[in-house]
């Protein structure tokens, strides 16, 4: 009996192990820019290419910047819930347009609706690889501190928004 | 003869093929060297099993000119490894760092060996090792034999 205890033992961990790894997102890579100052950027607005906004334009106040692009399936998708976000009026909603024509970015907030306070144009991705994107759409939450607080990856879900993103808005505007 | 020429086109015509690796032009070979070796190293984020040097991703092309780029400013392959690793972490290393957080990683299978040849020599020792019966079972075994050998 005693012989079996060992090996049942192992072969729990194993599946419990193989199990979690299962469930983790292989496409979630975890950001090192968490709790680091955000990247400074100074880039055109899109509405307004002859004005520049900078990150330090955006210091000592909660904001969230929502990566995105016309060309991106996905931020159709979540551009509701960001719109959502951004009707809440809680926090400035900054949008990095990534690797985007200006014409048809400013056609698909015509067609969609806008619900950036401003977004900024980062034709060549420069911008986009200091912060670490690596696929559209990504959310930051950025601290009055100037600190990326939050990073979310892909869509932003109603669910994500209410579970994952409101909390630490409240608690960093608290 | 026209439409053949036309059919012709078709068939040995080739699309140019889109070069995943764009034609940069080094100034020294030891400078080519690093920049080969870095974007065989790094990962690209977006399709996740292939190097740098192996994927047509967007953001890989945008990696390599920054590759490029930063040693052509005259920057050590150590100093581009750590730009990526302070934006995209760790995963885009295909070779971990050793640091405090991979020692599990790097001595893992060297640990593991350790603990095997241990268990090893341990079974291999017990079965070497001559049976000990202490004395007085041994007295008694033998009683045993002898008292039955008559009656045999």
């Amino acid at each position: 009996m005693n012989r079996f205890v060992l090996p049942l033992a192992v072969f729990v961990l194993m599946v419990g192990l193989l199990g979690y790894g299962l469930r983790l997102d292989p496409k979630k890579v975890p950001s090192p820019l968490i709790d680091k100052p955000a990247p400074a950027f100074s880039l055109a607005m899109l509405d307004d290419p002859s004005r520049q906004l900078s990150t330090a334009d955006m210091s000592g106040q909660v904001w969230v910047l929502n990566v995105w692009a016309s060309w991106c399936v996905s931020c159709r998708a979540e551009h509701e819930v960001i719109s959502l976000l951004a009707n809440r009026n809680l926090v400035t909603v900054v949008g990095l347009n990534y690797k985007d024509e200006p014409a048809d970015a400013t056609r698909w907030l015509k067609q969609f609706g806008n619900p950036y306070a401003t977004s900024v144009i980062d034709r060549d991705g420069r911008v986009g690889i200091d912060w670490g994107v690596y696929g559209v759409p990504e959310t930051f939450v950025i601290g009055a501190d100037g600190m990326i607080k939050y990073k979310h990856i892909g869509p932003v879900t109603h669910e994500s928004l209410e579970k994952k993103i409101m909390p630490v808005l409240k608690e960093l505007l608290s | 003869m026209r439409s053949l020429l036309l059919l012709a086109t078709f068939v040995f015509w080739v699309p140019p093929l889109q070069a995943v690796i764009e034609t940069y032009e080094f100034e020294s070979v030891q400078m080519e060297a690093d920049y080969k070796k870095l974007i065989d190293e790094l990962r690209c984020l977006v399709c996740q099993n292939q190097n740098l040097s192996a994927s047509d991703a967007d953001l890989a092309r945008d990696l390599r000119r920054e590759t490029y780029e930063m040693l052509q400013e005259g920057k050590s392959p150590q100093q581009v490894v750590e730009f990526m690793v302070a934006r995209y972490g760790d995963f885009v290393l295909y070779r971990p760092q050793f640091k405090s957080n991979t020692y599990l990683l790097w001595l893992g299978p060297f640990l593991l060996l350790l603990l095997v040849l241990y268990l090893l020599v341990r079974r291999l020792r017990a079965a070497n090792k001559p049976v000990e019966v202490d004395a007085a079972a041994m007295a008694e075994a033998k009683h045993l034999l002898e008292e039955k050998e008559p009656g045999k």
